[in-house]
Protein backbone atom coordinates (compact mmCIF):
# COMPACT_ATOMS: atom_id res chain seq x y z
CA UNK A 1 0.00 0.00 0.00
CA UNK A 2 1.50 3.26 -1.09
CA UNK A 3 -0.93 5.66 0.56
CA UNK A 4 0.37 6.32 4.03
CA UNK A 5 -2.95 7.72 5.27
CA UNK A 6 -4.58 4.37 4.56
CA UNK A 7 -1.71 2.62 6.32
CA UNK A 8 -2.14 4.78 9.41
CA UNK A 9 -5.92 4.32 9.46
CA UNK A 10 -5.46 0.56 9.25
CA UNK A 11 -2.98 0.75 12.11
CA UNK A 12 -5.65 2.57 14.11
CA UNK A 13 -8.21 -0.12 13.36
CA UNK A 14 -5.63 -2.70 14.38
CA UNK A 15 -5.23 -0.87 17.69
CA UNK A 16 -8.99 -0.93 18.28
CA UNK A 17 -9.17 -4.62 17.43
CA UNK A 18 -6.36 -5.45 19.81
CA UNK A 19 -8.26 -3.51 22.47
CA UNK A 20 -11.25 -5.80 21.83
CA UNK A 21 -8.91 -8.76 22.13
CA UNK A 22 -7.67 -7.50 25.49
CA UNK A 23 -11.27 -7.33 26.74
CA UNK A 24 -11.74 -10.94 25.68
CA UNK A 25 -8.59 -11.80 27.63
CA UNK A 26 -10.03 -10.19 30.81
CA UNK A 27 -7.53 -7.34 30.75
CA UNK A 28 -10.05 -4.51 30.95
CA UNK A 29 -7.59 -1.88 32.15
CA UNK A 30 -5.19 -2.67 29.35
CA UNK A 31 -8.01 -2.66 26.79
CA UNK A 32 -9.08 0.75 28.01
CA UNK A 33 -5.58 2.12 27.60
CA UNK A 34 -5.07 0.52 24.21
CA UNK A 35 -8.39 1.84 22.92
CA UNK A 36 -7.58 5.41 23.91
CA UNK A 37 -3.90 5.27 22.96
CA UNK A 38 -3.62 2.83 20.06
CA UNK A 39 -6.81 3.83 18.29
CA UNK A 40 -6.91 7.46 19.35
CA UNK A 41 -3.78 9.41 20.10
CA UNK A 42 -1.23 7.42 18.12
CA UNK A 43 -3.33 7.51 14.94
CA UNK A 44 -3.76 11.22 15.39
CA UNK A 45 -0.05 11.89 15.91
CA UNK A 46 0.87 9.80 12.89
CA UNK A 47 -1.64 11.69 10.75
CA UNK A 48 -0.19 15.00 11.86
CA UNK A 49 3.30 13.72 11.09
CA UNK A 50 2.18 12.57 7.63
CA UNK A 51 0.83 15.99 6.76
CA UNK A 52 4.38 17.23 7.25
CA UNK A 53 6.34 14.40 5.68
CA UNK A 54 4.27 13.63 2.61
CA UNK A 55 1.47 11.25 1.94
CA UNK A 56 2.78 8.64 -0.42
CA UNK A 57 5.56 6.14 -0.22
CA UNK A 58 7.96 5.65 -3.07
CA UNK A 59 8.26 2.26 -4.67
CA UNK A 60 11.08 0.24 -3.19
CA UNK A 61 13.94 -0.35 -5.55
CA UNK A 62 15.44 -3.35 -3.83
CA UNK A 63 13.86 -6.76 -3.66
CA UNK A 64 12.47 -7.74 -0.28
CA UNK A 65 13.20 -11.46 -0.79
CA UNK A 66 16.15 -11.39 1.58
CA UNK A 67 14.06 -9.70 4.25
CA UNK A 68 11.38 -12.33 3.77
CA UNK A 69 13.90 -15.14 4.27
CA UNK A 70 15.24 -13.53 7.43
CA UNK A 71 11.72 -13.10 8.77
CA UNK A 72 10.72 -16.69 8.02
CA UNK A 73 13.84 -18.07 9.70
CA UNK A 74 13.37 -15.91 12.79
CA UNK A 75 9.69 -16.80 12.96
CA UNK A 76 10.46 -20.49 12.64
CA UNK A 77 13.01 -20.30 15.47
CA UNK A 78 10.55 -18.42 17.67
CA UNK A 79 7.82 -20.99 17.04
CA UNK A 80 10.32 -23.74 17.88
CA UNK A 81 10.96 -21.86 21.09
CA UNK A 82 7.28 -21.82 22.01
CA UNK A 83 7.06 -25.61 22.03
CA UNK A 84 8.14 -25.71 25.67
CA UNK A 85 5.73 -23.01 26.77
CA UNK A 86 2.73 -23.73 29.00
CA UNK A 87 -0.59 -24.12 27.23
CA UNK A 88 -2.91 -21.19 26.66
CA UNK A 89 -5.08 -20.59 29.72
CA UNK A 90 -3.34 -23.25 31.81
CA UNK A 91 -4.13 -22.78 35.50
CA UNK A 92 -0.82 -24.23 36.74
CA UNK A 93 1.50 -22.30 34.43
CA UNK A 94 4.59 -20.94 36.25
CA UNK A 95 3.39 -17.36 35.78
CA UNK A 96 0.12 -18.10 37.59
CA UNK A 97 1.67 -19.68 40.70
CA UNK A 98 4.56 -17.37 41.50
CA UNK A 99 3.61 -13.83 42.62
CA UNK A 100 0.06 -13.45 41.38
CA UNK A 101 -1.68 -15.44 44.16
CA UNK A 102 -0.26 -13.06 46.74
CA UNK A 103 -1.70 -10.07 44.88
CA UNK A 104 -5.06 -11.75 44.39
CA UNK A 105 -5.42 -13.07 47.93
CA UNK A 106 -3.79 -10.40 50.08
CA UNK A 107 -4.18 -7.11 48.25
CA UNK A 108 -7.63 -6.49 49.76
CA UNK A 109 -6.19 -6.67 53.32
CA UNK A 110 -2.95 -4.86 52.50
CA UNK A 111 -4.14 -2.14 50.15
CA UNK A 112 -7.92 -2.24 50.33
CA UNK A 113 -8.56 -1.48 46.67
CA UNK A 114 -10.86 -3.82 44.73
CA UNK A 115 -9.13 -3.30 41.38
CA UNK A 116 -6.01 -5.45 41.73
CA UNK A 117 -4.40 -3.87 38.70
CA UNK A 118 -4.55 -0.45 40.35
CA UNK A 119 -3.19 -1.73 43.64
CA UNK A 120 -0.28 -3.51 41.95
CA UNK A 121 0.37 -0.58 39.63
CA UNK A 122 0.32 2.12 42.25
CA UNK A 123 1.30 0.38 45.45
CA UNK A 124 3.22 -2.90 45.09
CA UNK A 125 5.05 -1.75 41.98
CA UNK A 126 4.91 1.96 42.56
CA UNK A 127 8.59 2.31 41.83
CA UNK A 128 8.15 0.82 38.33
CA UNK A 129 5.31 3.20 37.64
CA UNK A 130 7.45 6.09 38.82
CA UNK A 131 9.98 5.05 36.21
CA UNK A 132 7.29 4.95 33.53
CA UNK A 133 6.10 8.42 34.46
CA UNK A 134 9.66 9.70 34.17
CA UNK A 135 10.02 8.01 30.76
CA UNK A 136 6.89 9.76 29.52
CA UNK A 137 8.14 13.05 30.90
CA UNK A 138 11.47 12.52 29.15
CA UNK A 139 9.72 11.78 25.86
CA UNK A 140 7.84 15.05 26.28
CA UNK A 141 11.13 16.90 26.78
CA UNK A 142 12.54 15.10 23.74
CA UNK A 143 9.71 16.30 21.52
CA UNK A 144 10.05 19.78 22.97
CA UNK A 145 13.71 19.94 21.99
CA UNK A 146 13.29 18.23 18.61
CA UNK A 147 10.42 20.36 17.42
CA UNK A 148 10.82 23.83 18.87
CA UNK A 149 7.97 26.07 17.75
CA UNK A 150 9.40 29.10 16.00
CA UNK A 151 7.60 32.08 17.37
CA UNK A 152 6.41 34.28 14.55
CA UNK A 153 3.03 35.05 15.98
CA UNK A 154 0.36 36.77 14.05
CA UNK A 155 -1.53 39.47 15.86
CA UNK A 156 -4.64 38.50 17.76
CA UNK A 157 -6.86 40.30 15.26
CA UNK A 158 -5.70 38.07 12.45
CA UNK A 159 -6.57 35.04 14.55
CA UNK A 160 -10.02 36.43 15.28
CA UNK A 161 -10.82 37.11 11.64
CA UNK A 162 -9.53 33.70 10.60
CA UNK A 163 -11.73 32.16 13.25
CA UNK A 164 -14.83 34.01 12.09
CA UNK A 165 -14.37 32.90 8.52
CA UNK A 166 -13.85 29.32 9.65
CA UNK A 167 -16.84 29.48 11.93
CA UNK A 168 -19.49 29.19 9.24
CA UNK A 169 -17.78 26.24 7.69
CA UNK A 170 -17.47 24.09 10.78
CA UNK A 171 -20.63 25.20 12.51
CA UNK A 172 -22.25 21.82 13.17
CA UNK A 173 -19.07 20.08 14.23
CA UNK A 174 -18.10 22.95 16.48
CA UNK A 175 -21.42 23.10 18.27
CA UNK A 176 -21.54 19.37 18.86
CA UNK A 177 -17.96 19.48 20.09
CA UNK A 178 -18.85 22.24 22.50
CA UNK A 179 -21.48 19.95 23.98
CA UNK A 180 -19.17 16.96 24.04
CA UNK A 181 -15.98 18.41 25.48
CA UNK A 182 -17.34 18.95 29.02
CA UNK A 183 -18.70 15.41 28.96
CA UNK A 184 -15.32 14.05 27.86
CA UNK A 185 -13.56 15.98 30.61
CA UNK A 186 -16.09 14.72 33.15
CA UNK A 187 -15.58 11.18 31.93
CA UNK A 188 -11.82 11.60 32.24
CA UNK A 189 -12.22 12.71 35.85
CA UNK A 190 -14.49 9.74 36.51
CA UNK A 191 -11.89 7.40 35.06
CA UNK A 192 -9.18 9.08 37.13
CA UNK A 193 -10.92 8.78 40.48
CA UNK A 194 -12.87 5.60 39.90
CA UNK A 195 -9.71 3.68 39.04
CA UNK A 196 -9.65 2.12 42.52
CA UNK A 197 -12.93 0.32 41.98
CA UNK A 198 -13.26 -0.28 38.26
CA UNK A 199 -11.01 -0.20 35.23
CA UNK A 200 -9.28 3.12 34.94
CA UNK A 201 -6.55 5.20 36.49
CA UNK A 202 -4.12 7.97 35.81
CA UNK A 203 -2.78 6.71 32.50
CA UNK A 204 -6.16 6.29 30.83
CA UNK A 205 -7.61 9.44 32.33
CA UNK A 206 -4.60 11.44 31.20
CA UNK A 207 -4.96 10.26 27.63
CA UNK A 208 -8.72 10.99 27.58
CA UNK A 209 -8.17 14.43 29.06
CA UNK A 210 -5.53 15.15 26.45
CA UNK A 211 -7.87 13.89 23.73
CA UNK A 212 -10.48 16.45 24.78
CA UNK A 213 -7.96 19.27 24.63
CA UNK A 214 -6.62 18.08 21.28
CA UNK A 215 -10.17 17.91 19.90
CA UNK A 216 -10.66 21.50 20.95
CA UNK A 217 -7.39 22.54 19.37
CA UNK A 218 -8.25 20.78 16.12
CA UNK A 219 -11.61 22.46 15.73
CA UNK A 220 -11.01 25.92 17.10
CA UNK A 221 -7.48 26.45 15.92
CA UNK A 222 -4.17 26.04 17.66
CA UNK A 223 -3.83 29.69 18.64
CA UNK A 224 -7.17 29.68 20.45
CA UNK A 225 -6.30 26.46 22.25
CA UNK A 226 -2.92 27.93 23.19
CA UNK A 227 -4.70 30.85 24.74
CA UNK A 228 -6.89 28.50 26.79
CA UNK A 229 -3.99 26.28 27.84
CA UNK A 230 -0.91 28.30 28.37
CA UNK A 231 2.33 26.83 27.06
CA UNK A 232 4.23 27.56 30.26
CA UNK A 233 1.43 26.16 32.37
CA UNK A 234 1.31 22.87 30.51
CA UNK A 235 5.08 22.45 30.74
CA UNK A 236 4.89 23.19 34.43
CA UNK A 237 2.08 20.64 34.82
CA UNK A 238 4.15 17.92 33.16
CA UNK A 239 6.96 18.47 35.63
CA UNK A 240 4.53 18.87 38.52
CA UNK A 241 3.05 15.39 37.98
CA UNK A 242 6.43 13.69 38.27
CA UNK A 243 7.32 15.92 41.20
CA UNK A 244 4.10 15.03 43.02
CA UNK A 245 4.82 11.32 42.50
CA UNK A 246 8.36 11.66 43.79
CA UNK A 247 7.32 13.78 46.76
CA UNK A 248 4.80 11.18 47.89
CA UNK A 249 7.71 8.74 47.95
CA UNK A 250 9.87 11.18 49.88
CA UNK A 251 7.12 11.92 52.40
CA UNK A 252 6.71 8.23 53.09
CA UNK A 253 10.51 8.04 53.58
CA UNK A 254 10.33 10.90 56.07
CA UNK A 255 7.49 9.21 57.90
CA UNK A 256 9.71 6.22 58.53
CA UNK A 257 8.61 3.86 55.79
CA UNK A 258 10.23 2.73 52.57
CA UNK A 259 10.20 4.84 49.41
CA UNK A 260 6.59 4.88 48.14
CA UNK A 261 5.33 2.85 51.11
CA UNK A 262 1.99 4.58 51.58
CA UNK A 263 0.97 2.74 54.74
CA UNK A 264 2.88 5.27 56.84
CA UNK A 265 1.19 8.30 55.28
CA UNK A 266 -1.72 8.06 57.67
CA UNK A 267 -2.39 6.52 61.08
CA UNK A 268 -4.50 3.83 59.47
CA UNK A 269 -2.44 1.85 56.89
CA UNK A 270 -5.42 1.31 54.59
CA UNK A 271 -6.32 5.00 54.60
CA UNK A 272 -2.66 5.77 53.93
CA UNK A 273 -2.66 3.40 50.98
CA UNK A 274 -5.79 5.06 49.60
CA UNK A 275 -4.28 8.52 49.99
CA UNK A 276 -1.01 7.47 48.38
CA UNK A 277 -2.70 5.80 45.42
CA UNK A 278 -4.94 8.81 44.90
CA UNK A 279 -1.98 11.20 44.90
CA UNK A 280 0.27 9.23 42.62
CA UNK A 281 -2.55 8.52 40.17
CA UNK A 282 -3.12 12.25 40.14
CA UNK A 283 0.57 12.80 39.40
CA UNK A 284 0.54 10.24 36.61
CA UNK A 285 -2.64 11.70 35.11
CA UNK A 286 -1.16 15.19 35.25
CA UNK A 287 2.06 14.16 33.51
CA UNK A 288 0.38 12.04 30.84
CA UNK A 289 -2.14 14.77 29.97
CA UNK A 290 0.45 17.49 29.73
CA UNK A 291 2.96 15.43 27.78
CA UNK A 292 0.34 14.35 25.24
CA UNK A 293 -0.87 17.92 24.84
CA UNK A 294 2.70 19.21 24.55
CA UNK A 295 3.48 16.61 21.89
CA UNK A 296 0.39 17.50 19.87
CA UNK A 297 0.88 21.26 20.21
CA UNK A 298 4.44 21.01 19.04
CA UNK A 299 3.65 18.80 16.05
CA UNK A 300 0.77 20.99 14.97
CA UNK A 301 2.61 24.22 15.78
CA UNK A 302 5.55 23.09 13.67
CA UNK A 303 3.20 22.53 10.78
CA UNK A 304 1.61 25.95 11.08
CA UNK A 305 5.03 27.56 11.30
CA UNK A 306 6.13 25.85 8.12
CA UNK A 307 2.99 26.91 6.31
CA UNK A 308 3.46 30.45 7.46
CA UNK A 309 7.09 30.48 6.33
CA UNK A 310 6.02 29.18 2.93
CA UNK A 311 3.37 31.86 2.63
CA UNK A 312 5.94 34.50 3.52
CA UNK A 313 8.35 33.16 0.93
CA UNK A 314 5.66 33.20 -1.74
CA UNK A 315 4.40 36.60 -0.70
CA UNK B 1 -1.55 -31.52 21.86
CA UNK B 2 0.37 -28.70 20.22
CA UNK B 3 -2.84 -26.84 19.40
CA UNK B 4 -2.90 -25.42 22.95
CA UNK B 5 0.01 -23.20 21.97
CA UNK B 6 -1.83 -21.33 19.26
CA UNK B 7 -1.74 -17.99 21.10
CA UNK B 8 2.06 -17.92 20.86
CA UNK B 9 1.91 -18.67 17.16
CA UNK B 10 -0.44 -15.77 16.53
CA UNK B 11 1.97 -13.57 18.46
CA UNK B 12 4.93 -14.85 16.44
CA UNK B 13 3.09 -14.22 13.15
CA UNK B 14 2.18 -10.67 14.18
CA UNK B 15 5.69 -10.02 15.40
CA UNK B 16 7.16 -11.24 12.15
CA UNK B 17 4.76 -9.04 10.16
CA UNK B 18 5.99 -6.05 12.14
CA UNK B 19 9.62 -7.15 11.75
CA UNK B 20 9.17 -7.58 8.00
CA UNK B 21 7.72 -4.09 7.64
CA UNK B 22 10.62 -2.66 9.59
CA UNK B 23 13.34 -4.27 7.50
CA UNK B 24 11.71 -4.38 4.06
CA UNK B 25 10.19 -0.91 3.74
CA UNK B 26 12.26 2.19 3.25
CA UNK B 27 9.66 4.71 4.37
CA UNK B 28 10.25 5.86 7.92
CA UNK B 29 6.55 6.30 8.76
CA UNK B 30 5.91 2.75 7.62
CA UNK B 31 8.79 1.56 9.73
CA UNK B 32 7.19 3.22 12.74
CA UNK B 33 3.86 1.54 11.98
CA UNK B 34 5.75 -1.75 11.75
CA UNK B 35 7.35 -1.10 15.12
CA UNK B 36 3.90 -0.43 16.60
CA UNK B 37 2.67 -3.78 15.30
CA UNK B 38 5.76 -5.46 16.74
CA UNK B 39 5.09 -3.74 20.05
CA UNK B 40 1.43 -4.77 20.11
CA UNK B 41 2.39 -8.37 19.43
CA UNK B 42 4.48 -8.30 22.61
CA UNK B 43 1.49 -6.84 24.48
CA UNK B 44 -0.70 -9.66 23.17
CA UNK B 45 1.96 -12.16 24.25
CA UNK B 46 1.90 -10.92 27.83
CA UNK B 47 -1.87 -10.56 28.05
CA UNK B 48 -2.55 -14.00 26.60
CA UNK B 49 -0.14 -15.50 29.14
CA UNK B 50 -2.11 -13.83 31.92
CA UNK B 51 -5.38 -15.44 30.82
CA UNK B 52 -6.58 -18.24 33.09
CA UNK B 53 -9.27 -20.66 31.98
CA UNK B 54 -12.50 -19.78 33.77
CA UNK B 55 -10.99 -16.65 35.30
CA UNK B 56 -12.45 -13.17 35.16
CA UNK B 57 -11.09 -9.63 35.14
CA UNK B 58 -8.89 -8.94 38.19
CA UNK B 59 -11.33 -6.70 40.03
CA UNK B 60 -12.20 -8.22 43.38
CA UNK B 61 -15.89 -9.02 43.82
CA UNK B 62 -17.90 -11.36 45.99
CA UNK B 63 -18.51 -14.87 44.77
CA UNK B 64 -15.68 -15.00 42.26
CA UNK B 65 -12.98 -17.54 42.90
CA UNK B 66 -10.58 -17.30 40.01
CA UNK B 67 -9.06 -14.18 38.52
CA UNK B 68 -6.72 -13.63 35.63
CA UNK B 69 -3.16 -12.77 36.52
CA UNK B 70 -3.01 -9.00 37.22
CA UNK B 71 0.76 -8.61 36.99
CA UNK B 72 1.15 -8.73 33.18
CA UNK B 73 -1.78 -6.35 32.91
CA UNK B 74 0.09 -3.80 35.00
CA UNK B 75 3.28 -4.16 33.00
CA UNK B 76 1.48 -3.80 29.67
CA UNK B 77 -0.72 -0.91 30.79
CA UNK B 78 2.31 1.21 31.50
CA UNK B 79 4.12 -0.16 28.45
CA UNK B 80 1.33 1.05 26.15
CA UNK B 81 1.56 4.61 27.38
CA UNK B 82 5.35 4.56 27.27
CA UNK B 83 5.03 3.10 23.77
CA UNK B 84 3.00 6.05 22.54
CA UNK B 85 5.49 8.45 24.10
CA UNK B 86 8.39 6.80 22.27
CA UNK B 87 6.36 6.64 19.05
CA UNK B 88 5.79 10.37 19.34
CA UNK B 89 9.52 10.86 19.77
CA UNK B 90 10.18 8.75 16.67
CA UNK B 91 7.65 10.77 14.69
CA UNK B 92 9.30 13.99 15.84
CA UNK B 93 12.64 12.66 14.61
CA UNK B 94 11.01 11.75 11.29
CA UNK B 95 9.69 15.27 10.90
CA UNK B 96 13.14 16.66 11.57
CA UNK B 97 14.67 14.23 9.06
CA UNK B 98 12.14 15.37 6.48
CA UNK B 99 13.12 18.96 7.13
CA UNK B 100 16.82 18.25 6.92
CA UNK B 101 16.90 15.82 3.98
CA UNK B 102 13.67 16.66 2.15
CA UNK B 103 12.67 13.00 2.16
CA UNK B 104 11.80 10.21 4.53
CA UNK B 105 12.85 7.39 2.23
CA UNK B 106 15.82 5.51 3.58
CA UNK B 107 17.53 5.30 0.17
CA UNK B 108 17.33 9.02 -0.51
CA UNK B 109 18.72 9.78 2.91
CA UNK B 110 21.65 7.45 2.32
CA UNK B 111 22.31 8.94 -1.09
CA UNK B 112 22.43 12.41 0.39
CA UNK B 113 24.72 11.21 3.13
CA UNK B 114 27.04 9.64 0.59
CA UNK B 115 27.12 12.83 -1.48
CA UNK B 116 27.99 14.83 1.58
CA UNK B 117 30.98 12.63 2.37
CA UNK C 1 -42.96 -11.02 31.64
CA UNK C 2 -39.37 -12.15 31.74
CA UNK C 3 -39.86 -14.17 28.60
CA UNK C 4 -41.34 -11.17 26.80
CA UNK C 5 -38.39 -8.97 27.73
CA UNK C 6 -36.00 -11.70 26.73
CA UNK C 7 -37.64 -12.09 23.33
CA UNK C 8 -37.80 -8.33 22.62
CA UNK C 9 -34.19 -7.89 23.59
CA UNK C 10 -33.09 -10.78 21.38
CA UNK C 11 -35.05 -9.33 18.47
CA UNK C 12 -33.40 -5.95 19.02
CA UNK C 13 -29.97 -7.55 19.18
CA UNK C 14 -30.62 -9.53 16.00
CA UNK C 15 -31.85 -6.49 14.07
CA UNK C 16 -28.87 -4.51 15.32
CA UNK C 17 -26.36 -7.16 14.30
CA UNK C 18 -28.02 -7.53 10.91
CA UNK C 19 -27.84 -3.78 10.32
CA UNK C 20 -24.18 -3.65 11.30
CA UNK C 21 -23.33 -6.52 8.96
CA UNK C 22 -25.30 -4.93 6.12
CA UNK C 23 -23.43 -1.67 6.74
CA UNK C 24 -20.18 -3.59 6.38
CA UNK C 25 -21.37 -5.14 3.14
CA UNK C 26 -22.42 -1.67 1.96
CA UNK C 27 -18.95 -0.27 2.56
CA UNK C 28 -17.48 -2.99 0.40
CA UNK C 29 -20.08 -3.01 -2.39
CA UNK C 30 -21.22 0.56 -2.95
CA UNK C 31 -19.70 2.44 -5.89
CA UNK C 32 -18.35 5.71 -4.51
CA UNK C 33 -17.29 7.46 -1.34
CA UNK C 34 -20.60 9.10 -0.49
CA UNK C 35 -22.80 6.03 -0.84
CA UNK C 36 -20.28 4.03 1.16
CA UNK C 37 -20.27 6.63 3.86
CA UNK C 38 -24.03 6.63 3.93
CA UNK C 39 -23.98 2.85 4.38
CA UNK C 40 -21.52 3.09 7.24
CA UNK C 41 -23.07 6.10 8.97
CA UNK C 42 -26.76 5.29 8.79
CA UNK C 43 -26.67 1.59 9.50
CA UNK C 44 -24.12 1.92 12.25
CA UNK C 45 -26.12 4.49 14.14
CA UNK C 46 -29.31 2.46 14.00
CA UNK C 47 -27.57 -0.91 14.33
CA UNK C 48 -25.50 0.02 17.35
CA UNK C 49 -28.53 1.79 18.79
CA UNK C 50 -30.62 -1.37 18.48
CA UNK C 51 -27.87 -3.45 20.09
CA UNK C 52 -27.68 -0.98 22.98
CA UNK C 53 -31.46 -1.04 23.44
CA UNK C 54 -31.39 -4.82 23.43
CA UNK C 55 -28.68 -4.76 26.11
CA UNK C 56 -30.63 -2.20 28.13
CA UNK C 57 -33.62 -4.53 28.24
CA UNK C 58 -31.40 -7.25 29.62
CA UNK C 59 -29.61 -5.16 32.24
CA UNK C 60 -30.44 -6.10 35.82
CA UNK C 61 -28.57 -3.27 37.43
CA UNK C 62 -29.73 0.35 37.28
CA UNK C 63 -26.13 1.58 37.00
CA UNK C 64 -25.53 -0.56 33.92
CA UNK C 65 -28.77 0.73 32.42
CA UNK C 66 -27.78 4.35 33.01
CA UNK C 67 -24.36 3.78 31.46
CA UNK C 68 -25.93 2.22 28.38
CA UNK C 69 -28.33 5.17 28.04
CA UNK C 70 -25.36 7.52 28.19
CA UNK C 71 -23.47 5.55 25.56
CA UNK C 72 -26.55 5.68 23.33
CA UNK C 73 -26.91 9.43 23.75
CA UNK C 74 -23.24 10.04 23.03
CA UNK C 75 -23.47 7.87 19.96
CA UNK C 76 -26.49 9.72 18.66
CA UNK C 77 -24.45 12.89 18.96
CA UNK C 78 -21.17 11.67 17.60
CA UNK C 79 -22.08 9.41 14.69
CA UNK C 80 -24.05 11.92 12.59
CA UNK C 81 -21.49 14.61 13.35
CA UNK C 82 -18.64 12.41 12.25
CA UNK C 83 -20.46 11.48 9.04
CA UNK C 84 -21.22 15.13 8.42
CA UNK C 85 -17.60 16.15 8.94
CA UNK C 86 -16.39 13.38 6.63
CA UNK C 87 -18.80 14.25 3.84
CA UNK C 88 -18.11 17.94 4.22
CA UNK C 89 -14.36 17.57 4.04
CA UNK C 90 -14.71 15.26 1.03
CA UNK C 91 -16.84 17.74 -0.91
CA UNK C 92 -14.63 20.59 0.28
CA UNK C 93 -11.61 18.86 -1.22
CA UNK C 94 -13.38 18.40 -4.53
CA UNK C 95 -14.47 14.78 -4.51
CA UNK C 96 -17.51 14.59 -6.78
CA UNK C 97 -20.22 12.03 -6.09
CA UNK C 98 -20.93 9.50 -8.83
CA UNK C 99 -24.40 10.48 -9.96
CA UNK C 100 -25.74 7.58 -11.98
CA UNK C 101 -24.74 4.34 -13.55
CA UNK C 102 -24.35 5.79 -17.02
CA UNK C 103 -21.95 8.45 -15.92
CA UNK C 104 -20.04 5.93 -13.88
CA UNK C 105 -19.63 3.66 -16.87
CA UNK C 106 -18.41 6.62 -18.87
CA UNK C 107 -15.79 7.56 -16.32
CA UNK C 108 -14.74 3.98 -15.96
CA UNK C 109 -14.29 3.51 -19.69
CA UNK C 110 -12.39 6.78 -19.81
CA UNK C 111 -10.06 5.74 -17.06
CA UNK C 112 -9.56 2.31 -18.59
CA UNK C 113 -8.90 3.75 -22.03
CA UNK C 114 -6.26 6.03 -20.60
Amino acid sequence: MKDLVAVVMLAGIYGLLSACFFVAMDAVDVAFTEASVGAGISTLLMLVAITMTGRSEQAARHKPALAFVVVVITGGLLIYGTLDMPYFGAVDAPIQVHVAPRYINDSMQEVGVPNIVTSVLASYRGFDTFGEAVVIFTAGIGVLTLLPVLRSRKGDDAVESLNDSMHEQHLIVRIVTKILIPLILLFALYVQFHGDFGPGGGFQAGVIFAAAIILYAMLFGLEVARRVINQTFIQFAAAFGVLLYGSVGLVSLLNGGNFLDYSVLSADPIAGQHLGILLIELGVGCTVTSVMVIIFFHFAGRKEDKQRMKEEEVG
Amino acid sequence: MLIGLYNYWIVVVLMMIGFYIVIAHGNLIKKIVGLTIFQTSVFIFYISMAKVDGGTAPILADGIERYSNPLPHVLILTAIVVGIATTALALALTVRIKEAYGSIEEEHIQEKDNQAC
Amino acid sequence: MDVAIEITSSICLLIGSFLCVSGGVGILRFPDFYTRMHAAGVTDTLGAGMILIGLMLQSQDFLVFAKLVMILLMMLFINPTASHALAKSAIHNGLKPVLDIKERNNTESESSSR
